[in-house]
C-alpha cells in the first residue's frame, strides 16, 4: 500500500550525527568508469534502506558506500572483486542479487525445474490418444436445435 | 455513539455471517430450497451492517474524533478533507474493514446477478463467502478493533505524510477490489469442488467475476506504481518490493485464470487446473494480506502489527488454503477431463500462456519469500532484489510475449502455425524495422534496447492481427471489411486491446530502462545546469508553512532552445506531528516523457542537490495498463459475457450439454 518511501532510510538521517556529505562531494570518476559504477551501483543495497539499491538511495550509508565502490575502481579492481570486498564487510545482505551457491540453489532453480515440469504435465495431458467421449456426441435435443439453426443460416 | 454504532454493526455481521456460513449449505445438502433462499436475506444484511460500520468509522475521521484510538493514531484536524476520509483506510484496522466491506460488497452481488445460478451451486457459493466474511470480522473484532474508544485527545498523530495524497483516494481500494475480486472465483471453485460437478457454464459465470477482479488489480497495481513514481522522489516505478511483488502474484495467476477459463468455456477442457488456478489466484491474494499485515516483512508498506495478529492471519491463511487444497485434492479427480486437442492449436496457445505465467509466478513468489524463510531457519540474511527478478522474471516472461500475437490467430483443436506465421508477416517486417531504427539509432553498443523495442512493436502490430483477418481486409473492399471490424464480437476487440496495452507497456520500460539519464548537480541560486535539450536555472527558494507541514522548494526555470517551457517546484516537506520529511518531485511532461526533479538538502552556503531524470516515454509504462483496464471493461461488455445474461437460455436448455456452443455459431466466427 504505501510504496516504497524509504521511511528507515529517512529516520536513520535524522537520527545518525549527520555529516555533512554531498552528493557534490563525491568523487568523479572518468566517464566510462562511471557507466560501470552506475551499473554496479544498482547491483548493491543500501543496507540500511527498504530495498533500495546505493544508486537510488539518498541515505548516507549509500553514498559512503559509493564512494567505497569508486575508490576501488580507481584502484583498479573488477566489479567482482568489489562486491566480494563487499560481501566480506557486510555480508551477503548487500548484494541484490544472490550468489548462485548451495544456499540459493533452490531459488535459481526452482523456477525451472518447475517450468520443466509443468511443460512435462502440458505435454503427456496434450498427447492423450483420442478417444471418443460422451461429449462429442449431441442428445436429439441439441442435434435437433443445431439442425434449426442450421436451417436459418442458409436463409 | 456513532462509534459504538459502528462496532455494533460489525459484531452483527459477524453473527450473520455465522449464520450464512452453514445455513444455506445446510440447505443445498438436504436438498431444501427455503434454507438455500436465506443467504440472499442474509449476505443483504451483512453488507448493510458492514456500510454502518465502515460508515461510523469514516465519520469519525471526518469529525476528527481523538477519543477513538484509530483515528487519533493515524488522523490530524488540520489536514485536507480528502486525506481525513481517505486516512479511514490508511492504517491496520481501517483497511482491514475497508477489505471485509468490498468482501460484503462481492458477496452481495451473487444474490443480485448470480439468480439464474442453479440454486445448490448458489447456496454453496454464498456459504463460502460467508466463511470468509466471518473468518475476517472475527479478526476484526479480535484484534483489530478500529472503535477502540481512548482518553480524548486534543491533537491527532498524523496521518504518514506518504499516505497524504490523492493517491490513497484510489489505489487501496481499487487493489482490494482486484484482490477481493477473486474471493468469488474462489468461492465458485470450493462450491463446485463440494458439489463434485463442473461444466462449461460454470467457467460462464465464473469468467466475468474473474475479469472484474482482474481489470481493478491491474488499475489497483498501475495506480500504486504511478504513485510511489511521483511520492517517493527518486523516480523508481516498480522496485520488485515484497508487498508489490504480493500484489503482482494474484495479477500473474489471475491473469492466467482469464486464459485458462476461456478453454474451459469454449472446449470444456482444462478444468481440474482451472478450478486450481481458482484456488492459488485468491490464496495469493490470501498471502500478501498476510505479508503484509504479520510483521514478517519490515517493509513500508506493512502496517504496524502485533504478533497476535500474525499468528491469526497465518491460521486464517492456512486453514484457508489447506483446506482448499485438501478439497482439491480429494475431489477433483471427480471432475470430468474435456475436449482433446493438438498442441499447435488455440487451446494449446493457452496452455503455453498459463504455463510461462505459473512459472513466472512462482519465480516471483520463491524469490519474494526465500530471503524470509532463509533468515528464518539460518539467521543469515541475503537479499532478493530487483536485479535478480529483472534476470529471472523477464528471461521467463519473453517465450510469452513472442507468442501472445499467435494465439487468437490459431484456430482450436487443431491450429495451422505455418498459416498464422504468414498472417503475422506483417507485424514481423514492422518489428524487424523499428529493431534496426533503434540500433541504427544508437550507433551499435546496445543490444537489448533494440531487440526490446522491436517485441514491444512486434505485440502491438501483431495484437490486431485478428481484427485485420476476422474482418477480411484481404479479401472484402475496404468498406465492407470496416464494417465488419466494427460488428466483431466485443471479446476480439478486448483481447486485442489487452494485448496492445502488454505492447505499449513494454515499449515504455524498455524506453525508460536503456534511454533514461541521471543528472546530479549542486546549484546555488541563479545557477544553471544543461540536461539533454533543457536547461535548468535555479530562481531562488520558496518556504511555505501549510496545515500539518511546512515546505521549503526551490524555483527552477526549465527552458528549451531559450523559450521558457516550464517552471518546476521541486520541495522538501516536514511534518512536525511525525516528525518525518518528504520529497515533493516536480514532473514535467513532454509528449510521454518526463523531466523529474528532486531535491535535496539546502546546503550552508545556499546550494541544494537536485536531481534530474529524463524519463524518454516513461508515461507508456501507465498508458499500457489504461488500455488494459479498457480491454477488460469492453470484455465485460460483451453481450456473451454480461453476467448472468446466458444463464437464463442455460437453464431451459438444461441436462447439461455445454450451451456454450449455441451462441457460437454467428456469421463470421
Amino acid at each position: 500500500m504505501l510504496r516504497r518511501l524509504s521511511a528507515i532510510c529517512v529516520i536513520m538521517l535524522l537520527v545518525l550525527p549527520t555529516a555533512p556529505i554531498l552528493a557534490a562531494a563525491e568523487t568523479k570518476l572518468p566517464a566510462e568508469m562511471e557507466g560501470r559504477a552506475k551499473a554496479l551501483f544498482l547491483q548493491l543495497r543500501c543496507v540500511v534502506c527498504q530495498n533500495q539499491s546505493i544508486g537510488d538511495s539518498d541515505a548516507d550509508v549509500a553514498k559512503d558506500l559509493r564512494e567505497i565502490v569508486r575508490e576501488q575502481m580507481l584502484a583498479g579492481k573488477t566489479d567482482g572483486e568489489i562486491q566480494s570486498f563487499l560481501v566480506a564487510r557486510y555480508g551477503e545482505f548487500i548484494l541484490l542479487k544472490p550468489v548462485f551457491a548451495w544456499h540459493t540453489a533452490l531459488l535459481w532453480v526452482a523456477p525451472i525445474v518447475l517450468l520443466l515440469i509443468g511443460a512435462l504435465l502440458a505435454w503427456r495431458v496434450m498427447r492423450k490418444p483420442v478417444t471418443v467421449s460422451n461429449n462429442e456426441k449431441l442428445s436429439q435435443e441439441d442435434e435437433a436445435e443445431l439442425e434449426q439453426i442450421l436451417r436459418q443460416h442458409d436463409d | 455513539m456513532i462509534v459504538e454504532l459502528g462496532h455494533l454493526a460489525l459484531v452483527l455481521a459477524f453473527a450473520l455471517s455465522v449464520v450464512q456460513s452453514i445455513v444455506p449449505i445446510w440447505g443445498s445438502l438436504s436438498g431444501d430450497r427455503r434454507l438455500m433462499a436465506t443467504a440472499d436475506t442474509s449476505a443483504m444484511g451483512i453488507l448493510l451492517f458492514v456500510t454502518i460500520s465502515f460508515a461510523a468509522l469514516m465519520w469519525s475521521y471526518a469529525v476528527s474524533d481523538f477519543s477513538v484510538a484509530n483515528v487519533w493514531q493515524n488522523s490530524h484536524s488540520q489536514m485536507p478533507f480528502l486525506y481525513k476520509l481517505t486516512g479511514t483506510w490508511g492504517n491496520h484496522e481501517g483497511s482491514m474493514l475497508l477489505w471485509v466491506f468490498i468482501l460484503a460488497l462481492f458477496a452481495a452481488a451473487v444474490s443480485w446477478f448470480g439468480t439464474a445460478l442453479p440454486p445448490s451451486l448458489r447456496a454453496n457459493v454464498q456459504s463460502v463467502q460467508a466463511w470468509l466474511l466471518a473468518t475476517f470480522l472475527l479478526f476484526i473484532l479480535l484484534t483489530s478493533n478500529p472503535f477502540e474508544r481512548q482518553p480524548v485527545a486534543l491533537e491527532g498523530q498524523d496521518l504518514n505524510p506518504i499516505l497524504q495524497d490523492i493517491g490513497l483516494a484510489i489505489h487501496p481500494p481499487m487493489l482490494y477490489l482486484g484482490y477481493v475480486g477473486f474471493s468469488i472465483t474462489f468461492a465458485f471453485a470450493i462450491a463446485a469442488l463440494i458439489e463434485g460437478e463442473i461444466d462449461s457454464a460454470w467457467a460462464r459465470w465464473v469468467r466475468p467475476w474473474t475479469m472484474i477482479a482482474w481489470t481493478f488489480l491491474t488499475a489497483g497495481i498501475a495506480m500504486g506504481s504511478y504513485w510511489a513514481y511521483y511520492e517517493l522522489g527518486w523516480g523508481g516505478w516498480w522496485f520488485w518490493d515484497p508487498v508489490e511483488n504480493a500484489s503482482f502474484l494474484p495479477w500473474l495467476s489471475g491473469t492466467a485464470l482469464l486464459h485458462s477459463a476461456l478453454v474451459m468455456e469454449k472446449r470444456d477442457a482444462l478444468k481440474i487446473w482451472t478450478v486450481l488456478l481458482a484456488i492459488l489466484t485468491f490464496s495469493l491474494s490470501l498471502l500478501g494480506t498476510f505479508l503484509v499485515r504479520s510483521g514478517v516483512l519490515t517493509s513500508v508498506h506493512s502496517f504496524a502489527s502485533d504478533p497476535t495478529r500474525g499468528l491469526f492471519i497465518l491460521a486464517i491463511l492456512c486453514a484457508f488454503v489447506g483446506g482448499a487444497l485438501f478439497l482439491f485434492v480429494l475431489r477433483s479427480s471427480r471432475l470430468e477431463a474435456g475436449g482433446l486437442f493438438a498442441p499447435v492449436s488455440r487451446e494449446g496457445a493457452l496452455v503455453f500462456n498459463n504455463l510461462i505465467l505459473s512459472a513466472a509466478a512462482a519465480t516471483v513468489l520463491i524469490g519474494t519469500l526465500y530471503p524470509i524463510v532463509y533468515e528464518a531457519l539460518t539467521d543469515a540474511k541475503i537479499s532478493v532484489g530487483a536485479p535478480f527478478f529483472n534476470l529471472t522474471f523477464g528471461l521467463t516472461m519473453i517465450p510469452l510475449l513472442i507468442a501472445v500475437p499467435f494465439g487468437p490467430l490459431l484456430a482450436w483443436k487443431r491450429g495451422d502455425l505455418l498459416a498464422v506465421s504468414q498472417r503475422l508477416m506483417f507485424a514481423l517486417i514492422i518489428a524487424i524495422l523499428a529493431t534496426v531504427l533503434t540500433g541504427a539509432f544508437l550507433h551499435g553498443g546496445q543490444w537489448l534496447a533494440p531487440i526490446g523495442v522491436g517485441l514491444a512493436v512486434w505485440l502491438m502490430v501483431g495484437s490486431f492481427a485478428e481484427v485485420v483477418q476476422r474482418a477480411g481486409f484481404r479479401k472484402a473492399t475496404v468498406r465492407v471489411a470496416m464494417r465488419r471490424m466494427i460488428g466483431l464480437p466485443r471479446s476480439v476487440w478486448a483481447t486485442a486491446f489487452a494485448h496492445f496495452g502488454i505492447g505499449v507497456t513494454l515499449l515504455g520500460i524498455v524506453s525508460v530502462t536503456a534511454f533514461e539519464t541521471e543528472t546530479i548537480s549542486q546549484l546555488k541560486p541563479n545557477q544553471t545546469v544543461t540536461v539533454g535539450e533543457f536547461t535548468l536555472q535555479h530562481d531562488g527558494y520558496v518556504n511555505k508553512t501549510e496545515g500539518n507541514y511546512s515546505e521549503r522548494s526551490a524555483r527552477i526555470s526549465i527552458t528549451q532552445g531559450g523559450e521558457l517551457v516550464a517552471v518546476g517546484l521541486p520541495s522538501k516537506r516536514f511534518f512536525p506531528a511525525r516528525q518525518m520529511p518528504t520529497s515533493e518531485a516536480s514532473i514535467h511532461t513532454f509528449g510521454f516523457s518526463q523531466l523529474y526533479l528532486a531535491l535535496g538538502d539546502v546546503e550552508g552556503d545556499g546550494s541544494v542537490t537536485l536531481r534530474i531524470w529524463w524519463k524518454p516515454l516513461i508515461l507508456l509504462i501507465w498508458l499500457g495498463t489504461v488500455v488494459m483496464v479498457i480491454a477488460g471493461a469492453i470484455s465485460l461488455s460483451d453481450r456473451r459475457l454480461r453476467i448472468g445474461a446466458p444463464a437464463l437460455r442455460k437453464r431451459r436448455e438444461r441436462r447439461g450439454k455445454p450451451a456454450a456452443q449455441t451462441s457460437e455459431v454467428m456469421p463470421g466466427a
